[in-house]
């Protein structure tokens, strides 16, 4: 299904997102990389120090959707899948993958590449290669 | 203030995301999809973040410590290694299949979206299987 061109609020909310790396970095220290903050306080070795400060940024994160529905008074636009099976191996590979891999979209692709970091710059042509490949593969050889 | 800092950039990621269009899948997929119904906005998304942080974060390493805190949690490695490479690729297969990265899932999950909800208890999953597979691989570079 095709989706809307938009880029002005892209661009805009890409902004928000680096805003929101900035005051991390400035008032903590921190890189905003969710799937390093989410991992940290899971099993087996929960990052205790850093504890509370990782679940405040979640419960901010979580927060969004609820506001921005009482800031606009409708629900973000969304269209998710709902073949179960495939996001249950979707997700497997998500959390597994930015584990192994130290980050994700946000930890790689916005602040490490804004750091300069060369591992960072190879994680992500590696996963948007590969992401690539499989939507093309998901879309056009199974699919169609 | 150090609790509402934090509060505040969760926030303004999970509103970035939403504003972005990140944190719809079809989007996200639209985007990765070249050969088919293609959707440059995420393109967008990642200059509008860059545009900030790569600035931002210039400015804030001027200061030697944090406001909050003592020291930067920086991550100090430069080598490649397998596990870099294999773990990147694993997640962009992943990426590409839901749509889904680990901070939209998230956001996503109060729209209770039946997907959202198969989703992320699976990728919590795999991220503690992966913790507890973590040990360090030979370098390759």
């Amino acid at each position: 299904m095709e989706t809307e061109f938009t880029p002005l609020t892209s661009l805009l909310g890409g902004g928000l997102i680096g805003l929101s790396a900035v005051v991390l970095l400035a008032a903590h220290g921190r890189i905003a990389g969710i799937s390093g903050i989410v991992s940290r306080i899971l099993p087996p070795s929960i990052d205790k120090a850093g504890l509370p400060q990782e679940i405040i940024f979640l419960i901010g994160l979580l927060l969004a959707a609820p506001l921005w529905f009482a800031l606009t008074g409708a629900a973000p636009v969304q269209l998710v899948s709902n073949n179960g099976l495939l996001l249950v191996i979707a997700g497997l590979l998500v959390g597994f993958g930015s584990v192994i891999g130290n980050g994700c979209t946000s930890g790689h692709g916005v602040c490490g590449i804004s750091r300069g970091s060369a591992r960072s710059i190879a994680a992500t042509m590696t996963f948007m290669a590969t992401a690539f490949v499989t939507v093309f593969v998901l879309r056009h050889v199974v699919g169609g | 203030m150090h609790i509402f800092s934090t509060l505040f950039a969760g926030l303004l990621f999970g509103i970035g995301l939403i504003l972005s269009g990140m944190a719809n899948p079809a989007k996200v997929q639209n985007f990765l999809d070249l050969f088919g119904t293609w959707d440059p906005s995420l393109a967008f998304v990642m200059g509008g973040a860059i545009m900030v942080t790569m600035p931002g974060f210039w400015l804030v390493r001027k200061r030697s410590t944090p406001l909050f805190h003592d020291v930067f949690h920086l991550p100090a490695r430069t080598d490649f290694d397998a596990r870099l490479v294999v773990g990147a690729a694993t997640f962009g297969i992943g990426w590409g299949l839901g749509g889904f990265c680990p901070g939209p899932a998230l956001t996503s999950l109060p729209l209770a979206a039946s997907g959202t909800l198969f989703f992320v208890p699976a990728m919590l999953v795999g991220m503690v299987i992966a913790k507890y597979t973590a040990a360090p691989s030979p370098k390759i570079l």
